[in-house]
């Protein structure tokens, strides 16, 4: 690639719109996500986050407008949209670990059935993102034997465990007591600076302006504002996120 | 004791043997039905969902004894003949399949949608995800209910000594009826309700068996 082409997005979006029912949920939304970057979205209750999130790797279908991810537009259904999924990691609110597997074969089930990795290599690296997210020892436990924070960092494990290209968290940390907050965070943290390209929906203000590139803030179906983490909670430039903030802020 | 008591103790025992692999056999039928029928149900392709409600719905609402007579009476009419045997396994197998896809049907919309959603976003096929994450957890949540299933068939399997099988209630009836009344009514009575509820016992114990086998911790 030549030194002036610019850089594929890894995930670009650009005049999407969904409706559920009579509800327009997102409303002409453009939005690139770069390689490496690390893309905050917050916003009122029902502003469309999760959908949008969940648009990229196509749990939601669009109305209109196009979405591709590393250069790639989504495929529609089929074996070349598992593929693309197979790309894109998801770690959702209630973590939705495979209640009849334990966590080892919870992180090993995609490696094995669809990048076909043989089950001694795709155990070892398991056990190793185990390691890293500070569980090796539940490796033979059933979800239902951990922790909310514990299964969420196994649920981020397994999302890791494919290689991702990206990394989406859908209010990683919501469903958590409050202190069991920080260690899913801790992890979220050491990806982030490790480089990975992640899209993170949250409530924790703290989180994103430390591993935030880039905040955008939604409200009724609409991006309203995109700045960085400074920009955005120290000077918000719309009424919308100026309100906003004052809400979380005070709590 | 009772009149004749090694005959009579014979002759159930080729009855309840008879019960027995009728209603296995059935049984096996019915789950494959009962599995492609829930797999049409889920299934993204409209043509598949409606079919798969169509036989439901047939074979849910005509009684046993019709779907027998009509296989067995009604088939050679149109040149398709086979054993009554062969019609007594089809008929008991097509209907418990609509049952068994009813129930299998409720035990996939009690995993939580998230268990599928997990699946597709780990880049599972849909049939991938049925395999792995949806069915498996299905299963253990209706093994009991596919067990009450299991029950009612070997119940219902006397129903095809209507179409000539001589399984355990036939030979009951043709012990009472018998030419020389060699046999005491009584003992027939007991004898072929001590051996139903043997059935029932061992096969509820072994479903017991398949479903402690299976549990696991939620
Ligand atoms: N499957 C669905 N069917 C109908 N309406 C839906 C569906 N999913 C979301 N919605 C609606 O779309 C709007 C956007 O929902 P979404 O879940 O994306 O909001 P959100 O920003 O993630 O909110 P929250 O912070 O509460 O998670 C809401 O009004 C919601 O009620
Ligand atoms: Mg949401």
């Amino acid at each position: 690639m030549e030194a002036t082409q610019p850089k594929t997005p890894m995930v670009s979006i650009s005049g999407v719109n969904k409706h559920f029912g009579d509800l327009h949920a997102l409303k002409d939304i453009d939005l690139t996500v770069e390689d490496g970057e690390v893309v905050v979205l917050i916003g009122p209750s029902g502003s469309g986050k999760s959908t949008l999130c969940r648009t990229i790797n196509r749990l939601e279908t669009v109305d209109s407008g196009d979405i591709t991810v590393a250069g790639k537009p989504l495929p529609a259904e089929g074996r070349a949209l598992a593929n693309l999924r197979a790309d894109v990691g998801m770690v959702f609110q209630h973590f939705n670990l495979f209640a009849h597997l334990t966590v080892l074969q919870n992180i090993t089930l995609g490696p094995i059935k669809v990048r076909r990795t043989p089950k001694a290599k795709a155990d070892a690296r398991a056990r190793q993102l185990l390691e890293r997210v500070g569980l090796s020892e539940k490796a033979d436990a059933f979800p239902s034997q951990l922790s909310g924070g514990q299964q969420q960092r196994v649920a981020i494990a397994r999302g890791l465990a494919m290689d991702p290209k990206l990394m989406m968290f859908d209010e990683p940390t919501s469903a958590l007591d409050p202190e069991m907050i920080n260690e899913v965070l801790d992890v979220m943290q050491d990806l982030a600076r490790e480089g990975m390209t992640m899209v993170v929906v949250t409530h924790e203000m703290g989180f994103a302006r430390r591993a935030a590139n880039r905040v955008v803030f939604m409200a009724e179906g609409q991006i309203v504002e995109t700045a960085t983490p400074d920009e955005f909670f120290d000077n918000p430039q719309t009424e919308r996120a100026q309100d906003f903030l004052a809400k979380v802020m005070t709590h | 004791m009772f009149d004749n008591f090694d005959l009579m103790v014979a002759a159930l025992g080729r009855g309840a043997w008879t019960t027995v692999w009728v209603t296995l056999s059935s049984y096996t039928i019915a789950l494959v039905i009962g599995t492609i029928l829930v797999i049409m149900h889920v299934s993204p392709a409209l043509p598949a969902r409606w079919a798969a409600n169509a036989y439901t719905q047939l074979f849910r609402n005509i009684p046993l004894l019709a779907v027998l007579f009509i296989m067995y009476f009604g088939l050679p009419k149109v040149g398709i003949v086979a054993d009554n045997w062969v019609w007594a396994l089809l008929g008991l197998g097509m209907y418990t399949g609509a049952f068994v896809g009813e129930t299998l049907r409720s035990g996939i919309n009690s995993i939580p949608l998230g268990q599928a959603e997990a699946a597709r976003s780990v880049g599972l096929t849909f049939g991938q995800s049925l395999g792995t994450v949806i069915l498996p957890q299905a299963v253990r949540a209706v093994i009991p209910p596919l067990g009450s299933l299991l029950i009612a068939l070997v119940k219902n399997s006397a129903l095809v000594l209507a179409i000539g099988v001589a399984e355990l209630t036939a030979q009951s009836r043709r012990l009472i009826e018998d030419n020389e009344s060699r046999f005491d009514l009584w003992g027939v009575v007991i004898g072929v309700t001590v051996s139903y509820l043997l059935i029932a016992f061992i096969l509820s114990y072994l479903v017991r068996l398949i479903e402690r086998r299976t549990a696991f911790v939620r």
